[in-house]
């Protein structure tokens, strides 16, 4: 996978993860220009797309978009079940992810992208063991804030 | 629980006013997120996010921030980048927060610079320290952040650092660790293969984990490997089928499941790696057959993952060695796509179909209706698809359809990929079937007004070669080019204004050459119409330059027009016209000048260039003489550039005033420029002579130096690279109405679908030139004789309706005659190379007709009437190894002395075989494909195809064979040149030829050649060596493993380099020894090898930053294959 890209119904970009390196500038152009073409698709669209010589392989959930860009060669259907089992990933992490959980923890998502895809290829297809690594390092957090939480009150 | 506490700050914001860490940093990121969502305009947010940015900017140069509050603003900052904006000077200071931050910290420290750095940045480098200290920390995390950051930005030059603790983690007790190490070295390998070399052996232990996920992702690394080269993995395909099995078989942990399919991820890349290891190999793919077939069993449910697994199942049995039934059982699940109403699985099936119609070109017959449909879909992705399909399954018949479909599409379409894409597709196909030349002209003409501008460079060049060129019938070519003047003068008599730039060059230069052709046309009139090109705004310069050129070849006569004319754009602002203007004036009014340098309807190859520019060498003198710095190739002045960085002499280059833009033009080797610059640069000196004005003088030299040197030498060397096939073929026009005749059998659908279908699949019938696993283009003789062309086409729709039932049976006749085929080759080959070592010479068969007739008779009564005896075939060895022997005697003389590789098999299909051999000459790889003619049969119209990207080609020869004699093979030469390394390279290929008239087959090939078969001993004094070696700047150094089997291990080991890749041993001084060799004629390499007690440390220099990579690379492989 070269990239994935998750941007609102308004076209506001909600979270990039770039798997080739690229410069900013050439970023934006391509986001701005997906953006642009997925949204102008109509629903009863497939969800494949030709763009430059990469597949794009995107989905609309709620008012979400996720889109993947593909080399030719690569599987557009288990791509789309990458995508699918991500908002799955999110939806049991957030218990029952909107728009909202994404835009204010978005580093959050980012880590159980991280967790699931690493350097653009599929890490661990487990949802258990994905979900108990997350939940590994957030345990941690907790504990500290718990901490500090608790410092300030004896003095 | 801490989810909850965030969802309801969201729902009371400010009501919590809370001092917890967490509460906080969702805080400000919060209020940040809230208040740009209020505001109305970019304007509004723009300003707001400055604000934002300049007080984060106060807050992290402030020394007070504390770790924690830099971890919220680094949240921040990722946020206002993800929005656009630039918060790069926050960059230094994630790496910062990874570096010293507790677990916390370093996690959002981590993120923020796996974000906002790429692979090249340099702050990455700060980043090492901090990696290697958390790969060696206790705790778990810190370890899985470290691996997780090297696997996504990690700097290509610090792998070496890391590599032993990433390595180390192999062997982790937790999976999770082991995992990402895997992906780690998978992320090293693509970056950098070289350095991972050694860990191969890792990479097994890793594919056989006990834990599924670290399996899986050693697969990500084989897939990779065994695309590079499936023969080193053979021995693996044993452990990939049980792996796959046990995965069906359900034995995986049920986590693994996705919607009840057992690990569909899984499958996917074992599929391909099966695919891949099964290609063009019997044994291998025999092994995997049983579980392709549980495989596509298994595959049933109605869900998308399984038509995922099924379409990968699908491609893997139409990749691999065939077999009858499973292609039965797959070309019946690609209906299941195909029909299906779910617009995702319709695409994969045309996708598949696209894939599967290369082997079978009939499969596309069964689906006529849906394709046609789907030709009108209004989905523009579907769309393309089926036209992707319909290129592929285009012939003789059917092109017209076709190609009025793809330019219909193209006409609606607005995006440039897929225009440049397509309009290549379509130039391609009226090349290769046009039917004929009207057709040909006016199907060009739509491809340059719509491909424009954005079309690739070679469509035009190939159009105009082609039209230049010809075939072998004048009395055709003069017909074509006729047809294209007068297409083009009404073309230019209407609006020209919105014409590309790149269609008016055609139009001009093909208006120079050919407009005598047309004896009614005023030549005034071309003259008018030309003139009028020049006047219009939008012209570009250059094109004005083709215009100008095309205006020079025609006068004769009219030098009232061409005089006002000239004298016009002698005052013109742009140098290249105003000089051009002059040599207009010149030659037109000189007609014996015009005519020597411009001699009418010249055949193209005589005209002849004078390459060593010898008419040159009193000027170069003279200039000399006068103080002028000597030439120097552009490598050197390269290198010289190096050696003094401080001045910069770039922009020096550019001061000659016609430099660059002679440069533009002459780089697209235009043959207007060829047959211009040629003449010009003939007879510069007598031009030069006769005007005596400087201006000539400096016209010759013009041409000659470019901005990569030598120009002429790659004109010379233009004319060579002939086009093959020739490509406007004889109307065929009667037998496509024999068999556009509308099928009574079809579904009584609408008229016109019908109609159309009978127009795009005519031809993929049974007595088609298309025909099953795509490898028998033409029947083998022995059928070939049976039915006459009216019958043929009869029988050819009878049997059409009887369908699917009449296909099986066809399988197995092919395959029977392809496997018996195979069976024959060594004997053929025997008999038909033993005794004529000296058959080939190097202009290829025709001076050797008789010897070939006498091998021939010879043949023939070896063998017997009756070649061809079909019987199943049992072994099915397709590279014999008397086979090379045979061929290496038909080296042409003048290269029997060069050093050459073995002679390999590239590719068979009944009528050809194809081999190769590798030559090394000092400034070039000859590579060698050898023709084979298996047949009984003259093969005619041979003519070969190679591209490789990365490779130039120098010249080549013999590449185009009109006759080939029954039995006999052909040689030819291309002499390949390569300017940047690359640690392999492959090339492509195409052989097209013709068994009967207007029936061109194609049989593809490809292979690899590595950049040792372009490396060449330099012959260097060590004094010489250590001047060469301070003048060099780029370095790589690294320990490589010394051969400890024999007396002297550094001799030994140099020894070993020596012979796998021809390099000069300069001289062995005690433990370290120095070597030096060079990139065919160009950039050195040197090497500096000492023994460091068990290992060689080896230190290469050049002059070139890619090369010691990949010398090294070779090195490398040379001693771990001993």
């Amino acid at each position: 996978m070269q990239f994935m890209l998750l941007f609102s119904r308004q076209g506001k970009l909600r979270l990039q993860k770039w798997y080739v390196p690229l410069c900013d500038k050439e970023k934006k152009k391509i986001t701005r220009e997906l953006v642009q073409t997925v949204l102008a698709r109509k629903p009863k669209m497939c969800s494949f797309l030709e763009w430059r010589d990469l597949k794009i392989v995107y989905k609309r959930y709620a008012s979400l978009y996720f889109c993947c860009a593909i080399e030719d060669q690569d599987n557009e259907l288990i791509t789309l079940e990458i995508i699918h089992r991500y908002v799955e990933l999110l939806d049991k992490y957030f218990g029952s992810v909107c728009e909202l959980d994404i835009i204010f923890n978005f580093e959050k998502a980012y880590f159980i992208l991280d967790e699931f895809l690493l350097g653009g290829e599929a890490q661990e297809t487990s949802k258990k063991n994905v979900l108990k690594a997350i939940e590994q390092a957030d345990l941690l957090q907790e504990n500290l804030d718990f901490q500090i939480c608790l410092l300030p009150a004896p003095t | 629980m801490s989810d909850v506490v965030e969802k309801t700050l969201t729902a009371l914001p400010g009501l919590f006013d809370s001092q917890t860490g967490a509460a906080k940093i969702t805080n400000r990121l919060r209020q940040l997120v809230k208040s740009i969502t209020e505001l109305t305009s970019k304007h509004e947010e723009e300003n707001l996010i400055k604000q934002e940015l300049c007080a984060m900017k106060e807050q992290v140069s402030s020394p007070n921030t504390s770790m924690k509050q830099m971890r919220e603003i680094m949240v921040r900052a990722m946020y206002c980048e993800m929005l656009g904006y630039d918060a790069s000077f926050t960059y230094i200071h994630a790496i910062k927060l990874a570096q010293q931050g507790g677990v916390l910290e370093k996690r959002v420290g981590y993120l923020a610079v796996s974000l906002f750095l790429n692979e090249g940045h340099e702050l990455l480098l700060l980043l090492v320290n901090t990696v290697l200290k958390d790969l060696q920390s206790t705790n778990l995390i810190e370890a899985c952040m470290a691996l997780t950051v090297v696997a996504q930005v990690f700097p290509k030059d610090m792998i070496p650092a890391v590599l032993p603790l990433v390595e180390d983690k192999l062997s982790h007790p937790k999976e999770i660790i082991r995992r990402k190490a895997v992906l780690a070295l998978y992320k090293f390998y693509l970056i950098a293969p070289n350095q991972v070399q050694h860990i191969h052996g890792k990479f097994r232990k890793a594919l056989s984990d006990r834990d599924p996920g670290v399996m899986a992702s050693s697969l990500h690394i084989y897939l990779q490997l065994i695309r590079e080269s499936p023969d080193s993995y053979k021995d693996l395909t044993g452990s990939f089928v049980t792996i796959l099995k046990q995965v069906l078989g359900g034995k995986l942990p049920v986590d693994f499941n996705y919607h009840s399919v057992p690990a569909p991820w899984l499958q996917i890349q074992l599929l391909r790696i099966l695919s891949l290891l099964g290609k063009e190999d019997q044994s291998t793919s025999e092994l995997m057959y049983e579980v392709l077939d549980e495989s596509l069993r298994r595959a049933e449910m109605n869900h998308n993952i399984t038509y995922a697994i099924l379409y990968e199942c699908v491609k893997a049995v139409y990749t691999i060695h065939p077999k009858v039934e499973l292609l039965e059982k797959a070309a019946r699940c690609i209906g299941n796509f195909v029909l299906s109403p779910k617009i995702n699985l319709k695409y994969l099936g045309l996708k598949a179909l696209t894939y599967v119609v290369q082997h079978d070109a009939k499969l596309a017959l069964q689906h006529q209706m849906t394709i046609i449909e789907c030709l009108d879909h209004s989905d523009f992705t579907i769309k393309r698809e089926t036209l992707e399909l319909l290129f592929r399954i285009t012939n003789a018949q059917n092109v017209t359809v076709i190609v009025e479909k793809m330019l219909d599409f193209l006409r609606g379409c607005n995006d440039e990929h897929t225009i440049i894409h397509l309009v290549g597709k379509v130039s391609e196909l009226a090349e290769k079937f046009a039917p004929d030349n009207s057709w040909f002209i006016q199907t060009m003409n739509c491809v340059f007004s719509i491909g424009g501008d954005l079309l690739q460079q070679d469509v035009p060049n190939n159009f105009l070669r082609l039209l230049a060129e010809g075939s072998e019938s004048k009395e055709e070519d003069d017909q074509l080019r006729l047809y294209a003047v007068e297409s083009y003068l009404t073309v230019l008599k209407g609006h020209t204004s919105h014409l590309p730039q790149c269609f008016l060059q055609v139009m001009s230069w093909v208006l120079g050459e050919y407009a005598h052709l047309q004896g009614s046309v005023d030549r005034r009139e071309v003259i008018r119409l030309l003139t009028q090109l020049l006047d219009q705004r939008s012209v570009s310069s250059e094109t004005r330059v083709w215009i100008l050129s095309a205006l020079t070849k025609i006068p004769e006569g009219q030098t009232d027009l061409i005089l006002h004319l000239a004298e016009r754009l002698s005052s013109s602002q742009d140098t290249v016209l105003r000089q051009q203007a002059q040599e207009l004036l010149h030659l037109s009014q000189d007609s014996q000048l015009h005519e020597w340098v411009l001699p009418r309807g010249a055949p193209w190859d005589a005209i002849e260039v004078d390459s060593s520019l010898s008419f040159l060498d009193g000027f170069v003198s003279e200039a000399l003489a006068a103080g002028a710095a000597p030439y120097k190739p552009p490598h050197q002045r390269q290198e010289e550039l190096c050696e003094d960085r401080a001045l910069n002499l770039e922009p020096y280059s550019f001061s000659l005033p016609v430099s660059l833009s002679s440069c533009s033009i002459t780089d697209r080797q235009s043959p207007t420029l060829l047959s211009v610059s040629s003449g010009l640069s003939g007879n510069s000196t007598e031009l030069s002579q006769k005007a005596g004005s400087s201006t000539l003088i400096l016209e010759g030299v013009k041409r000659v130096w470019g901005k990569d040197g030598y120009l002429p030498q790659k004109e010379a060397t233009a004319p060579l690279v002939d086009e093959p096939s020739a490509a406007v073929q004889p109307p065929v026009q009667q037998e496509a109405a024999e068999r556009t005749e509308p099928r009574p059998e079809l579904s009584t659908r609408n008229q016109d679908k019908q109609q159309l279908a009978s127009s795009l699949f005519v031809g993929l019938g049974v007595g088609s030139s298309v025909s099953l696993l795509g490898r028998s283009e033409a029947p083998p003789p022995r059928f070939r004789k049976k039915p006459r062309p009216h019958e043929s086409s009869s029988s050819g729709t009878s049997e059409k309706s009887s369908g699917s039932s009449c296909r099986s049976s066809h399988h197995t006749t092919d395959i029977f005659l392809y496997g018996s085929f195979l069976e024959e080759e060594p004997a053929t080959s025997k008999s038909a190379f033993d005794h004529t070592p000296k058959s080939t010479t190097a202009n290829g068969l025709s001076q050797n007709k008789d010897t070939k007739e006498d091998k021939h008779a010879n043949t023939s009564q070896i063998f017997g009437g009756d070649m061809v005896i079909v019987r199943p075939s049992t072994i099915q060895d397709k590279h014999p190894p008397s086979e090379s022997s045979d061929l290496t005697a038909l080296l042409p003389a003048d290269l029997k002395d060069l050093p050459h590789s073995d002679v390999i098999s590239l590719t068979s299909d009944p009528s050809l075989s194809l081999s190769s051999c590798r030559l090394f000459r000092d400034e070039a790889l000859l590579l060698l494909i050898f023709i084979s003619n298996c047949t009984e049969t003259v093969i005619k119209d041979v003519a070969v195809q190679l591209t490789c990207e990365e490779l130039k080609t120098a010249s080549l020869r013999g590449n185009i064979v009109d006759c080939l004699e029954a039995r006999s093979t052909s040689v030819c030469h291309y002499a390949l040149l390569m300017d940047d390394p690359h640690t392999n390279v492959s090339f492509t290929g195409t052989v097209s030829y013709q068994t009967q008239p207007g029936h061109t087959n194609t049989l593809p090939f490809s292979g690899t050649l590595s950049t040792a078969d372009f490396i060449r001993p330099l012959v260097l004094t060590t004094e010489e060596y250590g001047k060469l070696w301070l003048s060099l700047s780029h370095d790589v150094k690294q320990n490589l493993k010394l051969l400890t089997d024999a007396g002297d291990p550094l001799r030994t080991t140099l020894n070993a380099l020596k012979d796998a890749l021809q390099l000069h041993v300069v001289d062995i001084i005690g433990s370290e020894g120095i070597v030096a060799c060079r990139l065919l004629s160009g950039a050195p390499c040197l090497l500096h090898c000492r023994v460091s007690g068990a290992a060689l440390v080896m230190w290469l220099r050049s002059p070139h930053p890619a090369l010691p990579d990949c010398i090294l690379y070779h090195c490398q492989r040379a001693l771990a294959h001993r």
